[in-house]
């Protein structure tokens, strides 16, 4: 499937990105030619292939349930763009 | 044609499928170990893994999946041997990741039922089915900075991470009456669990729902497009706000026409201040999640035996007890019904006394018509109670033997509550002693030769005339057992 301008747009909504027209239509051949690469994987006989559900070959990686200590405050504010002394402001979020 | 607005309740039929969100009792998050703990000071209960900071490690909270597990098998869900994480990416300030971590294709259970009934017979007994639930992590809080009026929003990560059960039923109900019903069991078998502490108030449960209406229009079979509605504080709003919803939905198909499949699933917010729903706003291709698999976090495997086991450990379910109350001591439904809504200690007090006691009867009238009278006058549960169950017990087998007549018995338990005290102590208090036959048969008589005239009334016929006795016996005696008065009188008069 050939990759167009409208789902690059759309793509881009769904990631929060601004992309000018340039930058448009840039990004749709770029994205294009990695769709077109991993369209490679099509030629492979999957026939009789289970499908992956993970990657991991891990299974039942469990932690016990004990409380550790969390950060301090200060620290995991430190880097908030925008704070006061207990939380982080952030532009309104609409009452919905 | 179409029925007149003044039959809208028989225009349609409600159709109602719920989403419910508990959060699990575990002591740490779902995917790191910073506290769950409701009320602290905002973001003091963060770290880098659940307020998302690159490379943090997310890990599986073993108690969290162990709940999940227990809750499915009560609810009759079938467990998979595989189940996996996904990420269900969206943006939103108050999930700091970009995505929530949830389950997708292959939830942890599916295709489970609870059975919901109406004691006073509103809907027949039914069962609802559950299409699945699985486990999710929370997101933190917005707090609407309103009094300094400034346009920000200010974010508290404390409750991000924190384990949630989503329980999602088939759309079985079929009014709101059966809705709230199908919450209240839910929240009952989960409070019996154990799992759930169930507090709405604390955002433990939370409930949204999905209602439309179906209807025939000449012979066709007509459905509304489906809104799912938010915001829903308590049982009681869920009830008004499907009555609200359903009825809105009819007259807008009135308006318009518009059926399942025009227009898109809307989400709407219940306003408990307006009672009404309004459409929220549209978040532009918010419905788009694009899930898949989470790569930090590694599948779990159920075995069969480990489901078996579970099994096998689960307890007796409230619809169990319902009916375990019923054959093993003798309630009827209501009372059954009554006593395990109450909570499982409850159960264990009422069977406590019913064992010791020999009487399921007794036991069952004396907890439901004193007791629990008691506990909801005080706002107490049962584990503040004064009277062990063996007190009270001790208590109704006085009245079985005789020893304390009935109507005394209410003054006794009285005292017992207020003196903290045993039956036989009350009864020394209030000087309640049972008086014997002789004592008694004297007694009458004396009444007897006191009042000729009723005498009279009831050689003539008039029988009733004998309870005027009965209270100046009560005088003389306190401890007189009207009904044996009342024979022994009529036994005296007969004879003369
Ligand atoms: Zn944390």
């Amino acid at each position: 499937m050939a990759l167009t301008p409208e789902i690059v747009k759309q793509v881009s909504l769904l990631a929060r990105l601004q992309l000018s027209a340039d930058e448009l239509e840039l990004m749709t051949q770029q994205l294009g030619r990695v769709l077109e690469y991993i369209d490679k994987l099509a030629e492979v006989d999957t026939e009789n292939v289970a499908p992956l559900a993970h990657a991991v070959e891990l299974s039942n990686v469990f932690a016990d349930d004990q409380v550790a200590p969390s950060l301090p405050r200060e620290e995991v504010l430190a880097n908030a763009p925008k704070r006061d002394d207990a939380c982080y402001r952030v532009p309104a979020v609409l009452g919905d | 044609m179409i029925t007149q607005p003044e039959e809208t309740t028989a225009a349609y039929q409600t159709v109602v499928g719920l989403e419910v969100h508990v959060q699990l009792l575990t002591q740490s998050k779902l995917f790191c170990r910073c506290s769950t703990k409701f009320g602290a000071p905002p973001n003091t209960q963060t770290c880098p893994v659940c307020t998302g900071m690159p490379g943090a490690l997310p890990v599986m909270n073993r108690e969290a999946f162990r709940l999940s597990l227990k809750t499915a098998i009560a609810l009759d869900l079938h467990i998979p041997q595989f189940t996996k994480w996904d990420r269900k990416n969206y943006f939103y300030p108050d999930s700091p990741r970009g995505y929530q971590i949830s389950q997708f294709d292959l939830p942890l259970s599916e295709h489970g039922f609870l059975h919901i009934s109406d004691p006073q017979g509103a809907f027949p007994p039914k069962k609802i089915r559950i299409l699945r639930a699985h486990l999710e992590d929370d997101a933190g809080k917005s707090l609407h900075d309103e009094a300094a009026g400034k346009a920000d929003s200010r974010i508290d990560l404390n409750r991000a991470g924190t384990p949630l059960l989503e329980i999602v039923s088939e759309p079985d109900m079929r009014s709101a009456q059966e809705a709230r019903a199908y919450l209240t069991e839910l929240k009952l078998l989960l409070t019996y669990l154990g799992v759930s502490d169930c507090n709405m108030q604390e955002g433990s449960l939370r409930v949204d729902a999905n209602v439309n209406i179906h209807m025939q229009v000449d012979g066709e079979k007509i459905a509304t497009p489906i809104v799912e509605i938010k915001n829903l504080n308590s049982f009681r709003a869920v009830e008004r706000a499907v009555v609200y919803e359903a009825q809105r939905q009819y007259e807008l198909w009135r308006e318009t026409g518009k059926k399942l499949g025009d227009a898109p699933k809307q989400t709407r917010g219940w306003d408990d201040q307006a009672q009404l729903t309004r459409a929220q706003r549209h978040k532009e291709e918010s419905s788009d999640y694009r899930y898949f698999p989470d790569p930090d976090l590694a599948p779990v495997l159920t075995s069969a035996e480990e489901v078996e086991k579970l099994k096998a450990a689960m307890i007796q379910r409230p619809a169990e007890l319902r009916s375990r109350l019923q054959t093993d001591y003798a309630l009827d439904a209501h009372d059954a019904d009554v006593i395990v809504n109450q909570g499982r200690l409850f159960v264990d007090y009422f069977i406590a006394v019913a064992e010791k006691s020999g009487s399921g009867k007794l036991a069952g009238n004396w907890i439901q018509q004193s007791v629990l009278r008691y506990l909801n006058e005080q706002e107490i549960g049962i584990g503040e109670f004064d009277i062990s169950a063996a007190a009270l017990a001790e208590m109704i087998d006085l009245i079985q033997s005789g020893e304390l007549a009935s109507s005394r018995a209410k003054d006794v338990f009285a005292e017992m509550l207020n003196a903290k005290t045993t039956a036989p102590e009350a009864m020394k208090t209030l000087g309640i002693e049972a008086v014997d036959d002789s004592t008694l048969v004297t007694l009458c008589q004396s009444l007897l030769d006191d009042n000729p005239r009723i005498v009279a009334d009831v050689q003539g016929g008039k029988q009733q005339a004998v309870g005027a006795l009965i209270g100046q016996a009560k005088k003389k005696n306190p401890n007189a057992n009207p009904s044996e008065v009342r024979k022994i009188c009529l036994r005296l008069i007969d004879a003369m």
